[in-house]
């Protein structure tokens, strides 16, 4: 049933952020730390664990699926809601600072990204194969 | 007319996906026509959200864009945290497990120089237009980090109220200029694997700004890019207000 899908979905992301808010609060920062990232690694073990159990049904991965493909339409909304305002007025300060930061992340990810990059073009798993945690 | 905005008021998030819906239809058919599919859909239509982000905020003068006009409020659940922690969390099901953990170590030094590297930018521009003592330049570093990290450390600091606005608009410049760099710069800058992605969010660390960007480069890439830059929030908050805050404190008194 694809309701079961979008419940696995629900339950992976609420404890994530749960445990998020939690290791935030152990850590004493008023935010919540990888909440999101503790949730996209909890889905994944549950699929891991659903595809060994052969308990993968479509009606569990179209559920998931559904919300995975809704993705961008929601990053559009999210754009449509950013303070561009404030962006664009903040004046020479904000406008060097965003800029320089983000060329300096820029460079970085180039650097890294071809740094220790295994020198023989890696072997591309297919997502079925990878079923070992 | 009045009835429909009341209508289209109260169907909030059902508006919103008839809105976006017709941005991405309208997205695509520029990308096809006029760019010849060289321009991604998905990168037109977060310009064009951005557009009409700054549309919205003239028109009301609030800070959250279209979801500040009344008709469109439902756009502002539909791209808000819930959904978009939901929706990012569902991308994961697609992650190749060896890709992500052969990525590992990389992805944990992106996420530490792209903490460091940023808010040494953000604080030396501080100081360089006269923002010299040590709870401004932490708090407009941290605010070259991302959004939240700014006005997190500049409460925790007691920083003036205009420096924290200034931290959150570099924050959100940084946050746009990635949604819309990253398809033009991926080339560049080796944006094409699943590892590449982990670095690009590690170091980028804007969660809208990786994701948005990643969605209109390659949509294969975005939970690789999410799984690191989602925890770059939390790292910055915890390190700018107290190590790097120090730091700057001892070097600049």
């Amino acid at each position: 049933m694809t309701i079961y899908g979008v419940a696995l979905l629900a339950l992976c992301t609420l404890v994530g952020v749960v445990l998020g808010e939690l290791l935030g609060e152990a850590l004493g920062v008023k935010a919540n730390v990888g909440g999101v990232g503790i949730a996209m690694v909890l889905l994944i073990l549950a699929r891991l664990a659903l595809v060994r159990r052969e308990g993968l049904s479509p009606g569990i991965k179209s559920g998931v699926e559904f919300w995975a493909h809704l993705y961008i339409p929601i990053v559009v909304a999210m754009a449509a809601q950013q303070n561009v305002v404030a962006a664009v007025r903040g004046g020479p300060v904000v406008i060097v600072a965003g800029v320089g930061a983000t060329v300096v992340c820029a460079c970085g990810t180039a650097l890294l990204s071809r740094l220790g990059r295994p020198s023989s073009p890696t072997p591309r798993e297919s997502i079925a194969t990878d079923s070992h945690p | 007319m009045h009835e429909i905005q009341s209508i289209l008021s109260k169907h909030g998030l059902v508006t919103a996906f008839a809105l976006v819906g017709a941005i991405m239809w309208v997205s695509n058919q520029l990308s096809r026509h006029l760019t010849r599919g060289r321009i991604h859909g998905s990168a037109i239509a977060i310009l064009l959200g951005l557009g009409l982000a700054y549309v919205g905020g003239v028109m009301t003068g609030g800070d959250k864009g279209l979801a500040d006009v009344s008709v469109f409020t439902g756009v502002g659940l539909m791209g808000g945290a819930m959904l978009r922690d939901f929706a990012i969390v569902a991308t994961a099901f697609e992650v190749n497990v060896v890709e992500a953990r052969r990525a590992g170590l990389v992805g944990l030094l992106a996420l530490g120089m792209g903490t460091v590297l940023p808010f040494i930018v953000g604080a030396l521009v501080a100081w360089s237009f006269g923002y010299s003592d040590a709870v401004s330049m932490t708090t407009l570093g941290a605010g070259a980090i991302t959004y939240i990290v700014g006005p997190v450390t500049g409460a925790a600091l007691g920083a003036n109220s205009d420096v924290i606005a200034l931290s959150i608009a570099t924050g959100v410049l940084k946050a746009v200029l990635v949604m819309v760099g990253t398809p033009f710069a991926a080339k560049s800058i080796g944006l094409d694997n699943p590892r590449s992605a982990m670095v690009f969010g590690g170091f980028m660390g804007t969660v809208s700004g990786v994701t948005g960007g990643l969605a209109a480069t390659d949509p294969k890439l975005v939970p690789y890019g999410a799984l690191t830059a989602t925890f770059h929030t939390g790292l910055g908050c915890l390190v700018a207000p107290s190590l790097l805050y120090f730091t700057v404190r001892a070097l600049v008194g």
